[in-house]
């Protein structure tokens, strides 16, 4: 297949981008990255995605895909039989991974944007302690679905490790501006190696960002972040 | 071994309706188990710990939870009958894409419209309208949403024509003078035997909304 056949609009930073990239990956699936200007939305990312305007889009034969999750489970189905399944084959076990996955995205995502648009130290430490509530739950669920092994997909990656995973490298900046460690080897002994894990996996090193970049691009979103929560609602 | 199916849910949940829907379309029997919201059950606090909401499916003992979640549950376990996401993978990419817009827009754009007044109201239900002509775009000239068969979108969006008359009665509009092509989407559905069985009374959701936001 011709790389031009797949092309990802994305960009560096997102952690939405970085869970299609990581699924692209473990089906050794070679594409076009087309890197957004950041603060911009190119004439493409408009006609492709014309519902949301957002990033990743995947165009598979120029045919656009969005939502992260949803593409990640379209290059399960198209490319199935390269590399190993990153839904388990089981239904029950599938609906448990759907779950979490859409757990991190409706709770705990808003949550860790929380911390970064917080106003004051009161707000921050609110919005701390719901995050750690939050990998508290996931933690639990990581002990249950891996089974002792070293991911939330068992030996190999899977659908809540990408889905989770995505946001590692923002979870990491947090920790650095607070200096706290929300993984910890106390609270969350399996998030905390499995973190590790998943960074130095082949389909993930050289996707995540660079937690120094990505501390100092978040700069950038924090401003904004505070900036919409000063101005009054629409 | 027969399959244990439980389902606890409220009557007038759009979201339930998908599940029951889905049971349905797939000859599933099942035990239905109505919740009270301002008195949860052990058995529903049990089974869905981190959001306690409706609708569980219980399926021999193991809880799923989130309607779309429980009904590609349902279409993958019971897969010998009524498939509900088309075969093809961009096609189902479409369907989840589309059901993923309604679960983001449409009930708050609805919560609007039920729950204030005025410019506030209005606003509500100029982006209820907007949300449902870019649906009815969607659909075009087909019968369903994915073509000649009705599946996993349709089940998405049709359980809230159930709560149709109760937004047109509390917002003082006509939803069909808007999108007429969607209301005979609707009225297509609502000759399905599972869809007809499946969506609460539209008078009782009214009830409902008025009691429960105190109208």
């Amino acid at each position: 297949m011709a790389k031009s056949d797949v092309k990802l609009i994305g960009a560096w930073p997102s952690p939405f981008v970085l869970r299609a990239q990581i699924a692209l990956n473990l089906k050794s699936v070679e594409y076009e990255f087309l890197e957004e200007a950041l603060g911009s939305k190119s004439e493409l990312l408009l006609k492709s995605n014309p519902v949301h305007k957002k990033m990743p889009v995947l165009l598979h034969h120029d045919k656009p895909i969005c939502e992260s999750l949803i593409i990640v489970e379209y290059i399960q189905e198209v490319w199935a039989s390269s590399g190993p399944s990153i839904l388990p084959s089981d239904p029950y076990e599938r609906a448990i991974a759907r779950f979490w996955a859409a757990y991190v995205d409706e709770k705990w995502f808003p949550a860790m944007k929380g911390i970064l648009g917080a106003q004051d130290d009161e707000a921050r430490k609110a919005a701390v302690a719901q995050v750690a509530e939050g990998l508290a739950l996931l933690e639990e669920a990581f002990q249950k679905i891996s089974k002792g092994k070293s991911f939330f997909g068992g030996d190999h990656i899977g659908y809540l490790d990408i889905a989770f995973g995505g946001f590692l490298g923002w979870l990491r900046v947090i920790e650095g501006m607070g200096g706290i460690k929300l993984l910890n080897e106390t609270e969350t002994p399996g998030l905390l190696k499995w973190a590790d894990d998943f960074a130095a996996h082949p389909a993930v090193k050289d996707v995540l960002p660079d937690t120094e970049k990505l501390a100092e691009f978040s700069k950038v979103v924090i401003a904004k972040l505070r900036a919409a929560a000063a101005a009054p609602a629409k | 071994m027969a399959d244990e199916v439980v389902l606890l849910d409220l009557y007038v949940s759009m979201y339930g309706m998908r599940v029951r829907l889905a049971l349905a379309e797939k000859g599933v029997k099942y035990e239905y188990k109505e919740e009270d919201l301002r008195t949860k059950s052990q058995l529903l606090l049990q089974m869905n710990p981190v959001h306690k909401k409706i609708p569980v499916l219980i399926h021999n003992g193991k809880p799923i939870c989130e309607s779309l979640i429980i009904v590609q549950y349902i279409d993958e376990v019971w897969k010998d009958k009524a498939p509900l996401l088309p075969s093809d993978p961009y096609q189902r990419a479409q369907a989840r894409f589309w059901a993923d817009f309604i679960d983001k827009k449409l009930y708050d754009a609805g919560k609007k419209i039920c729950t204030t007044k005025g410019e506030e109201q209005e606003a509500g239900k100029k982006e209820f309208i907007e949300i449902l002509k870019v649906l009815e775009g969607e659909l075009g000239d087909k019968p369903y949403f994915m073509g000649e068969r009705f599946g996993f979108l349709d089940i998405a969006l049709i359980t809230f024509y159930s709560w149709f008359h109760a937004y047109e009665t509390l917002g003082n509009f006509s939803i069909e003078a808007e999108c007429p092509k969607l209301i005979s989407w609707a009225k297509r559905c609502m000759q399905k035997e599972s869809v007809s069985k499946s969506l609460a009374d539209p008078k009782k959701v009214y009830e409902f909304l008025v009691v429960m936001y105190g109208l």
